[in-house]
């Protein structure tokens, strides 16, 4: 019987120059529940589904606040999300008490990648078996980082990552100008309507499975120079959603009657 | 010479005193605390509209040895914000390097240096305050001077304690005894600093280094001065006092109250 | 020489240092790690709210430092702005001390937030204060610490600290360097400690004055009473008043200044 020798700990290569462990944890993230997060000029927003494990359950946590100026979304093991996210949170802490500024998001997301990638050369580790959606303000703007088990991170204009992300993830490219020039509130409507598009046929987005995650510049005539890190959840989505809901009828209204000329 | 060879070599009590073998304990408590050798005295700035003036005489002391003529004491970090060193000078090259350290790890990051004189005074405060809480201190005062994070003009001070505080106008050692009236009452408080322009700032601090180099017997009239401006910071390390009046000297006899 | 000589003589010995065991003078311990920055601070509670007030002078023995140096600080709040805070502390006595007991204190309010999802309670936090200073029982922080906010009953909460940890909750309270000229004061207006009603009887028959809580403007009124009356008669108080009113709709900050002298 067929048995792969090269996965038993996440320190060994295969003759094909793969790490199989790594790929195995990277898989833990498309099993995740899908959660999209994009930038235009002056926000980065995070947009996660929420699932519960059954109907008496309570929904997951998908998006965090690190800190005032930034937060994550979790799509894998939200047990090593909770790792992770604990040591950003110190890490932004320790920031603002040695320097008394904000941590540059970079800075962090580089400073977990090195940890992420420890893990996939030291024996006896196990890389995390979750990914990340880093969304946060600094001095040089709003920026969205991509963060995998492997250690590896990229700078994103918009991004998504879970179970049927590329759906998401195509509706993404496609957009890419619109969301570019969006305002604030336009864009947390992109990425709901990139979330709705990873759904299954049964599936709508409610105000108990979605949440979504605003942070950015602060607009004029605002206390302080950022837009703090703001979770919507439950009820205060529904204006979000009602936005998202209007604009698709609309739309479905418009494709119908180009049907009819056509 | 005589039959204890293991004496031999070894300072005579009876010409040296005795030996304060205390020195040697390697037990007990550690007692690494120390007092500063090579100092430099004061340092004076003065915040105007759009920057800081920050200045310092080029003297190093060996106690009232005037040692080192030449030592700079204001130290450029950054885009735009300046350290001026008083105190302790091994400890201003020992911070000295630490800030360079921090500034070859901030431009590692895409944007550059990003940290302001602002955290960087955070930064030199906890250090100090570390320092202090470990009894091994940093014996030096200083002042931070550039912008914070609002770009506007800042200006503060810390001292080996750890002890923090900021003002229009600030000075150490000597100077806060010597300069800080001279500066209160050319910038009084009701002026804001808007109406203080930068020559204005620059020719009350070369008046200041002027009286410290009449009154602090520590000073020298050779000295540095930087003007951090939006525009970067200005930096000239070998200035000499100008139009200096010793007439008021022969007028002075005994501790003042002597008038023959 | 001679003397060196009879030194000799007198110890008995050949008079190497090998083998003699001097008493060594004690080295010198010359770092002291503390200084007083000077100050005062006052807190007064009431049904709804709670104050707390400082001056803003920094001084160093006869030097003053800074004319603006806050003494009362928000907890638990945003960084920047402060927003958010639903506690205030204030801090008098070795400046450096406070600062970093503030910060300490902050951060881990904000941690208990990230941690449990809600605010910390004043009782809470004031327990965690008592420990943190506590904790430093043989190095202590050089401060005298007073800290406020609202009671799980939307009451007005003061806690006072000595610099060890010891604390209680109270009506009101001042310290630092005027706090022996603001205290009596207090005891009097706030707690009208020595005033009787009148024509109530004689000697011990004299009925004390009831307790009531006061209303904000009074409570105000009394704060700025107390501090120009400590900078008139204390050299290390003076220059502005920093205040601090804490109520269900949050924390509200005001400035006036007072005689540099």
């Amino acid at each position: 019987m067929f048995r792969n020798n090269y996965d038993n700990d996440a320190v060994t290569f295969s003759p094909q120059g793969r790490i199989f462990q790594v790929e195995y944890a990277q898989e833990a993230v498309k099993q995740g529940s899908v959660v999209v997060g994009l930038v235009n000029k002056t926000h980065s927003v995070l947009v996660g589904l929420k699932r519960n494990a059954e109907e008496l359950s309570s929904y997951q946590k998908k998006i965090i606040e690190v800190d005032s100026h930034m937060g994550i979304a979790i799509a894998g093991l939200a047990s090593d999300a909770r790792v992770v996210s604990n040591f950003m949170k110190q890490q932004s802490l320790s920031s603002r008490m040695t320097y008394g500024r904000p941590i540059p998001v970079d800075r962090i997301v580089t400073q977990i990648a090195d940890r992420a990638q420890t893990n996939t050369q030291q024996y006896g580790k196990r890389p995390y078996g979750v990914g990340l959606l880093v969304a946060g303000v600094d001095e040089a703007g709003p920026h969205l980082f991509e963060f995998q088990p492997s250690g590896m991170i990229h700078e994103m204009l918009a991004c998504a990552i879970g179970a049927r992300s590329q759906m998401a993830r195509t509706y993404l490219e496609r957009h890419l100008d619109e969301i570019e020039s969006s305002s604030r509130d336009e864009l947390i409507t992109h990425g709901l309507r990139a979330l709705k598009e990873t759904l299954s046929q049964d599936k709508e987005l409610t105000v108990d499975n979605t949440s979504v995650g605003v942070v950015g510049l602060a607009g004029e005539g605002a206390k302080g120079k950022i837009e703090s890190f703001k979770l919507y959840e439950g009820q205060q989505l529904l204006p979000l959603l009602e936005t998202v809901e209007q604009q698709d009828s609309g739309e479905t209204k418009e494709g119908e009657g180009m049907e009819v000329d056509s | 010479m005589n039959h204890f060879p293991e004496l031999w070599g070894r300072p005579r009590d009876d010409v040296y005193g005795p030996y304060n073998s205390s020195y040697l304990k390697s037990t007990g408590p550690k007692t690494h605390t120390q007092s500063p050798a090579v100092t430099g005295t004061s340092v004076v700035a003065v915040k105007f509209n759009g920057g800081v003036a920050i200045a310092a005489d080029n003297l190093a002391s060996y106690g009232s040895l005037s040692r080192f003529t030449d030592v700079k004491r204001l130290r450029v970090f950054g885009e735009s914000a300046v350290v001026g060193f008083s105190g302790d000078v091994s400890d201003m090259q020992y911070i000295d390097r630490l800030l360079e350290s921090i500034d070859i790890r901030e431009n590692y990051s895409t944007h550059g240096n990003l940290l302001n004189a602002k955290n960087l005074h955070t930064y030199l405060s906890k250090v100090f305050y570390k320092r202090r809480s470990d009894f091994n201190p940093l014996w030096n005062h200083i002042l931070v001077a550039g912008f914070d994070g609002d770009k506007k003009p800042f200006l503060s001070s810390a001292d080996l304690l750890g002890t923090t505080y900021s003002g229009p106008h600030l000075a150490t050692g000597f100077g806060a005894h010597l300069a800080v009236p001279i500066l209160r009452r050319l910038f009084p408080e009701e002026k804001p600093i808007e109406e203080i322009t930068k020559e204005d700032a620059v020719s009350a601090l070369r008046e200041c280094l002027k009286v410290l180099w009449y009154r602090d017997a520590r000073s020298l009239d050779k000295y540095s001065i930087a003007i951090i401006t939006e525009d970067g910071v200005e930096l000239n390390e070998d200035q000499k006092l100008e139009e200096q009046s010793w007439a008021f000297a022969e007028s002075i006899k005994g501790y003042g109250a002597q008038v023959v | 020489m001679m003397s060196a000589m009879g030194h000799q003589s007198q110890n008995g010995t050949i008079g190497y240092s090998f083998g003699t065991p001097t008493t060594a003078p004690h080295k010198e311990h010359s770092f002291y790690p503390y200084t007083d920055n000077g100050g005062s601070t006052l807190g007064i509670t009431g049904e709804d709210f709670a104050i707390l007030a400082g001056d803003t002078r920094s001084v160093a023995g006869y030097n003053i430092n800074s004319r603006y140096s806050p003494k009362v600080f928000k907890i638990g709040g945003e960084d920047d702005t402060g927003e958010n805070a639903h506690i205030i502390l204030s801090v008098v006595g070795f400046a450096a001390d406070g600062h970093a007991l503030k910060e300490r204190l902050d951060a881990i309010v904000k941690m208990y937030k990230y941690q449990h999802g809600k605010p910390m309670s004043v009782r809470a936090c004031a327990q965690r204060l008592s420990t943190i200073l506590y904790s430093k029982r043989f190095f202590p922080y050089y401060v005298t610490a007073i800290l406020a906010g609202l009671d799980e009953e939307g009451k007005g909460a003061l806690y006072s600290y000595d610099p060890v940890g010891s604390y209680e909750r109270e009506q009101c309270r001042a310290a630092g360097s005027a706090a022996s000229l603001i205290m009596p004061f207090l005891d009097n207006q706030v707690s009208f400690k020595n005033q009787y009603i009148p024509g109530s009887g004689e000697g011990h028959d004299l009925q004390a004055k009831k307790k009531e809580l006061l209303p904000m403007g009074t409570v105000e009124h009394l704060v700025k009473d107390a501090f120009t009356s400590a900078v008139e008669r204390h050299i290390e108080v003076g220059d502005g008043l920093q205040m601090m009113v804490i109520t269900k709709s949050g924390i509200e900050e005001k400035y006036f200044p007072l005689k540099q002298d």
